[in-house]
């Protein structure tokens, strides 16, 4: 039998994701992609992947799943989850190994609203227009073209076995803090005082949230004059502005082209701040300019680059803490340990 | 980009986006000069360019500001000759077969009746057009089409549809659209359905048809030519002729 993860519950959407579709947009499908993409590549890396390898992302309620065929070797990062191997708990951030036969489950999001399991050597699936990101509005790539539910065997690459590893507490991207936009590209379609109304006041998250978009409540935002453009293209991030006034932020799963102004567009490194925002929490908006988006997302990159390399190797057990065992270490900034997730030691 | 017409917008889409705004208005000639500027900027092939997205009035450019600064971006967009639009020899035509009205088009009598046609003169009128593929856009393969002729303009729905028939051609408007392959909500009016499917990922080799640009012609076609049609479609044939315009 070949080395597979077997699914035993869906959870509430769980579906494979990438870093998302390019170069179709122009035919209507929607780019896609994993809603934070800074989780995933932290999954990705700390089970040895290369960071752009498809994922499982799951929201709310997570999966639960059992590897058949072998081993495999997960990691989970995002939104904090309850997990359990073989009923045992395990935490976040950090690599751990399924034996042949046991059984991985989750709990329901405490905090945040993604969670990303990666696999080591990733999944052994076709991707479709280049790419392996689910839209399960339009029944696209992933597997299937759909979420996760029970009865689901997806067949795993498998991976050479390195080292255990986790990200230290410090290293972990937080998701609080105003999100950062620039301006346009119909920012001219409200009047001043919509603007002001949109960059001052908080909006709520609704209900109304999905991989498509995050509706927001709050003020009404004034249009300039009525709500209604010649469609054009959306991309992720984009803020349109409908008849009533409240904004919807445009993210993975949106539609290709849409109708309505849109007064700003989230800049890429805070997409996942939008993401990992629940119902009934409060966005804000903070306007920079291209010249301060641009700088935002060099600096973002070498946050995020470098935040790889600070990956620690993990201690299973006490035993493992012995002197052979740290004389034995030889990579990537220390050592951190599963007992109290702390690091033990650092170079 | 200089010439005749007025200087293109050039406008922030956050941080990897760049919208060339050459218009505000739906227009042939407009949304050619859109075309004609999304080739141009392909052809020059830059490193970090992620996809060009032409619509009616706009082309959206994607990229990866790593590589592709916006500021290089604009400059090398403000340095373009004008676009040159295709003539019609150089557009493509694709022949699309329809199954106008009965349960292919329930809103097709009601359509007619609104404008105090008969059912067939509407169809006629439908089919006698020859259209522009505007944009591709909302969802996959839905073409948005230019060119319907001013009897059959009419105003969209009031109560949207939150799912109608996959391949279904309808009215909105002024326009007229071939659906996507899925079932989409929409609040045109359903006049008829195709058996093409303008995306298929099973059809590897061509999982999209039209583009923006692209010339389409109605061909009505019986219950049965629809039927024996879908089936071939469902085996991968394309089932739309394609040829360059007379």
């Amino acid at each position: 039998m070949t080395l597979h993860l077997v699914i035993d519950r869906g959870g509430l959407s769980s579906t494979l994701q990438d870093v998302g579709r390019f170069g179709c947009q122009r035919f209507g499908i929607s780019g896609s992609g994993a809603m934070d993409a800074v989780a995933m590549r932290i999954a990705n890396a700390l089970v040895g992947n290369s960071p752009d390898t498809a994922v499982i992302e799951m929201s709310m309620t997570g999966l639960a799943a059992t590897v058949v065929g072998g081993a495999c070797r997960v990691a989970v990062a995002g939104a904090a989850m309850p997990m359990s191997v073989a009923g045992r708990r395990v935490d976040g951030w950090r690599s751990f190994d399924l034996a042949e036969g046991e059984r991985l489950d989750f709990g329901a999001i405490s905090d945040g609203m993604y969670a990303y399991l990666a696999v080591a050597g990733g999944f052994a699936i076709e991707p479709t227009l280049g790419s392996l990101s689910t839209h399960s509005r339009s029944g696209i790539g992933g597997f299937h073209g759909r979420a996760l539910a029970a009865g689901d065997r997806l067949p795993l690459l498998g991976a050479p076995r390195g080292p255990d590893l986790c990200l230290p507490e410090a290293d972990r991207p937080r998701s609080d803090g105003p999100v950062r936009v620039v301006l346009g590209p119909q920012d001219d379609h409200f009047t001043a005082a919509g603007v002001a109304t949109f960059l001052s006041a908080g909006f709520r998250v609704t209900s109304r949230t999905d991989r498509m978009g995050a509706q927001l409540d709050g003020p009404a935002i004034e249009h300039a004059d009525g709500h209604d453009i010649v469609s054009d293209g959306i991309v992720n991030g984009s803020i349109q502005v409908p008849g009533n006034g409240r904004p919807i932020v445009l993210l993975a799963d949106r539609q290709t082209t849409g109708g309505y102004p849109k007064i700003a567009t989230v800049i890429g490194p805070d997409l996942p701040k939008i993401a990992q925002r629940r119902p009934g929490e409060t966005i804000r908006f903070v306007a920079i300019g291209a010249a301060e988006a641009a700088t935002a997302v060099r600096d973002h990159h070498r946050l995020a680059t470098g935040r790889l390399t600070r990956l620690r190797r993990v201690a299973r057990t006490a035993e493992d803490l012995d002197s052979a065992f740290l004389l034995g270490l030889d990579l990537i900034g220390g050592v951190c340990s599963a007992l109290d997730g702390q690091p033990v030691e650092s170079t | 980009m200089t010439g005749d017409a007025p200087a293109p917008r050039l406008l922030d889409a956050g941080d990897g986006g760049l919208v060339i705004e050459l218009g505000e208005t739906i227009d042939d000639r407009l949304n050619a000069t859109v075309v004609a500027l999304a080739a141009a900027i392909e052809a020059l092939a830059l490193p970090g360019l992620h996809e060009v997205v032409p619509t009616y009035r706009s082309l959206l450019v994607l990229f990866d500001p790593l590589v592709l600064p916006a500021a290089r971006l604009r400059a090398i967009v403000a340095a373009l000759p004008p676009p040159r639009p295709a003539s019609d020899a150089e557009r493509r035509l694709w022949r699309v077969p329809v199954c106008y009205g009965g349960a292919c088009g329930i809103d097709l009598d009601d359509v007619a009746a609104r404008h105090g046609l008969a059912t067939d003169e509407v169809v006629r009128l439908h089919a006698g057009a020859t259209y522009r593929v505007h944009m591709i856009g909302f969802a996959p393969g839905f073409a948005y089409l230019g060119g319907l002729p001013t009897a059959l303009h009419t105003s969209r729905r009031t109560d949207p549809r939150p799912k109608t028939p996959a391949r279904s051609v309808s009215i909105g408007g002024r326009q007229t659209a071939v659906s996507s392959p899925l079932e989409v909500p929409s609040g045109w009016h359903l006049i008829g359905r195709t058996p093409v499917r303008s995306y298929d990922p099973h059809r590897t080799s061509q999982p999209f048809l039209f583009s923006a640009g692209d010339a389409i012609r109605f061909e009505p076609i019986d219950g049965a030519t629809y039927e024996r049609l879908c089936r071939a479609a469902e085996a991968g044939e394309i089932v739309a002729e394609r040829e360059m315009m007379p």
